[in-house]
């Protein structure tokens, strides 16, 4: 579905990725992990058009979206929810959803409507907070309304980028958890998260990256076991 | 349609004012209130691209004065010594000149208002269009003061053209005939005729915005005020947008211009002036920037106090420290104003202090 290849890429001299390769497949949950400044934000950035790339190659579903514009890549199917959720403080609940549904907002009413309910059973709260201002919603819940948000444009690819960020250890597993039924439901995510205990435990494949570079890639598990993996982002040996 | 009956309320007080100026005979208030509303058009305009859009301009003074200008020029400059010129004699042949006499009863050639009122409405528009894409790249300080050296350059120039009248600007414009029987002058006798066509104009414009603000496209822009990296993620074209939006602001203000001075029969260069555009933005943020009814309500008050000379010479002082003032107390408008809240947390914390006295 979404393929890179050899990407370089940063904001003007400082160049932040370096020669990066990756590809995800449809219909599984891809994390990336690294600690801060290795890139990952920017890799997010760059797939999603609004950091320009210097070199490389960025395949999405047969389209070159190093040349598509930042605003053309959601009508594509490809999505972001952005770090630090960003929802649309001043306007509702219900709003912030429906400018999500920007790109398909043309297949009618009927669908739009199909989509909202969809959101609010995926994510309940929402539905009780439909006409608040999405800036007095806790963190949680802006995190909920980002990915509800993201969903409305009916994308085939998720691009969540740390939605772990500033939240409680109960609301991290229940994102997760909405994570893990998106991918049930057929998505495919890729997922940018410190986390990486979390983010490895749902994740079908997980690469590591290191300034700007690839250093490791495979199965989950088998990062999860990996002993530099472990020592480097989990915080333990691997021999106790 | 909601919003067709939301403005049945506004059109029932037009024509209450009227009954009432008419019954208490100060039916001369009209004449101002005319004025307003005219002014209230563009101010409406500039709501959308400032509260909604979140797009600062410094410069709507001057597409008011590119719409008047051309309009104003086009319809009275003789164009009798031109008369064998081909384009002319097509022009004249399609029914977009009108002949006639001037006062002295020399033979008279000038455009006709319609086509006048064409010309100078997509003239304002087709600027607006190329000076935004690159201003519109800017954002907050950077914007306005780019919008402000926009307006800056529109005033020098029609201070300096003689086309344009220099110093004592375009007078005798003719009466602008919408249909027949119902024109645009300052004519005595039309004066209630030309309350209606204004607040007409003004309450047609405002029920497309109302339109325009309930939609996709009002969500998007909202989206845009938001955070414009955020409405890109979502799929929204941010640039073509706001593009969009400085048109359309520019259109109205254009279409203020142009039929405020078949009104007056004139305008002179101070309508280009700066501290113009800095009274409109100033009515706009006391509305309270994304806020319609606000904005028009403010934009027809202050403007008809303004006009009536409530203010004497200080009218842009006070139109200064109404802005200063807002900007303190009511940052998101004079409506927003929780008036009964305010006066309860005074009593209340004078009420505190003195129980710590005690």
């Amino acid at each position: 579905m979404l393929k890179i290849r050899n990407l370089a890429s940063g904001y003007g001299k400082i160049k932040v990725l370096k020669n990066l390769s990756l590809h995800v497949d449809a219909g599984e949950i891809v994390t990336i992990i690294g600690a801060n400044g290795a890139g990952k934000t920017t890799l997010l950035s760059t797939i999603a058009g609004l950091v320009t790339a210097n070199s490389g190659e960025a395949e999405f579903k047969g389209t070159d979206i190093l040349k598509t514009k930042a605003a053309a890549i959601p009508g594509l199917g490809c999505v972001m929810v952005p770090e630090g959720r960003q929802v649309f403080a001043t306007m509702t609940v219900e709003e912030n959803l429906l400018l999500g549904g920007h790109v398909v907002q043309k297949q009618g009413k009927d669908f739009i409507a199909g989509l909202m309910e969809h959101q609010y059973e995926l994510f309940p709260i929402l539905r009780d907070r439909k006409n608040q201002l999405a800036g007095t919603l806790s963190g949680g819940e802006q995190q909920m309304l980002a990915m509800g948000r993201a969903l409305m444009a009916k994308p085939s690819l998720v691009m969540m980028d740390e939605p772990s960020t500033g939240l409680a250890p109960l609301i991290v597993r229940e994102i997760f958890q909405i994570i893990v039924r998106l991918r049930d439901e057929g998505n495919t995510v890729l997922l940018v998260e410190q986390n990486a205990h979390a983010a490895l435990g749902i994740a079908d494949r997980g690469y590591v990256l290191e300034t700007g570079k690839v250093i490791l890639q495979g199965p989950a598990e088998d990062l999860l076991a990996n002993n530099d993996v472990q020592r480097a982002y989990l915080g333990r040996e691997k021999n106790d | 349609m909601k919003n067709l009956l939301t403005i049945l309320p506004l059109l029932a007080v037009v024509i209450l004012v009227h009954y009432l100026t008419s019954a208490t005979d100060t039916m001369y208030y009209l004449t101002q209130l005319t004025m307003s509303a005219y002014y209230a058009l563009l101010i409406i305009g500039l709501c959308v691209l400032m509260g909604y859009a979140g797009q600062i301009s410094l410069g709507h003074a001057g597409f008011f004065a590119i719409g008047g200008y051309l309009s104003a020029s086009l319809t009275t400059h003789n164009l009798i010594p031109y008369q064998d010129n081909a384009l002319l004699a097509f022009l004249e042949s399609s029914g977009m000149l009108v002949s006639g006499h001037d006062l002295y009863g020399e033979a008279l050639l000038v455009v006709s208002p319609w086509a006048a009122c064409l010309v100078a409405v997509s003239s304002a528009a087709v600027i607006a269009y190329f000076i935004g894409i690159p201003v519109l790249k800017l954002k907050g300080h950077y914007l306005a003061m780019a919008t402000l050296g926009f307006g800056i350059i529109i005033y020098r120039i029609v201070l300096a053209l003689e086309y344009f009248g220099e110093a004592d600007g375009i007078s005798e414009v003719p009466a602008f005939v919408l249909l027949p029987g119902l024109s645009v002058s300052g004519n005595f006798s039309d004066r209630v005729q030309n309350y209606y066509i204004a607040w007409g104009v003004l309450l047609f414009a405002m029920v497309l915005l109302l339109n325009l603000i309930d939609s996709r496209v009002g969500r998007a822009l909202r989206g845009i005020h938001g955070s414009e990296e955020a409405a890109d993620a979502m799929g929204v074209n941010t640039s073509r947008f706001k593009l969009q939006t400085f048109v359309l602001s520019a259109v109205f203000a254009a279409i203020a211009g142009v039929f405020l001075t078949h009104y007056n029969g004139g305008i002179g260069p101070s309508e280009a002036g700066v501290m113009k555009s800095v009274r409109y933005v100033a009515i706009v943020a006391v509305g309270g920037m994304a806020h319609l009814w606000g904005t028009l309500l403010m934009g027809v008050v202050l403007t008809f106090l303004s006009l009536r000379g409530v203010f004497g010479s200080y009218d842009d002082a006070v139109f200064g420290i109404v802005l200063i003032l807002i900007m303190l107390f009511a940052p998101n408008g004079i409506l927003s104003l929780n008036i009964r809240h305010r006066i309860k947390t005074i009593f209340g914390r004078g009420k505190k202090r003195r129980e710590e006295e005690v």
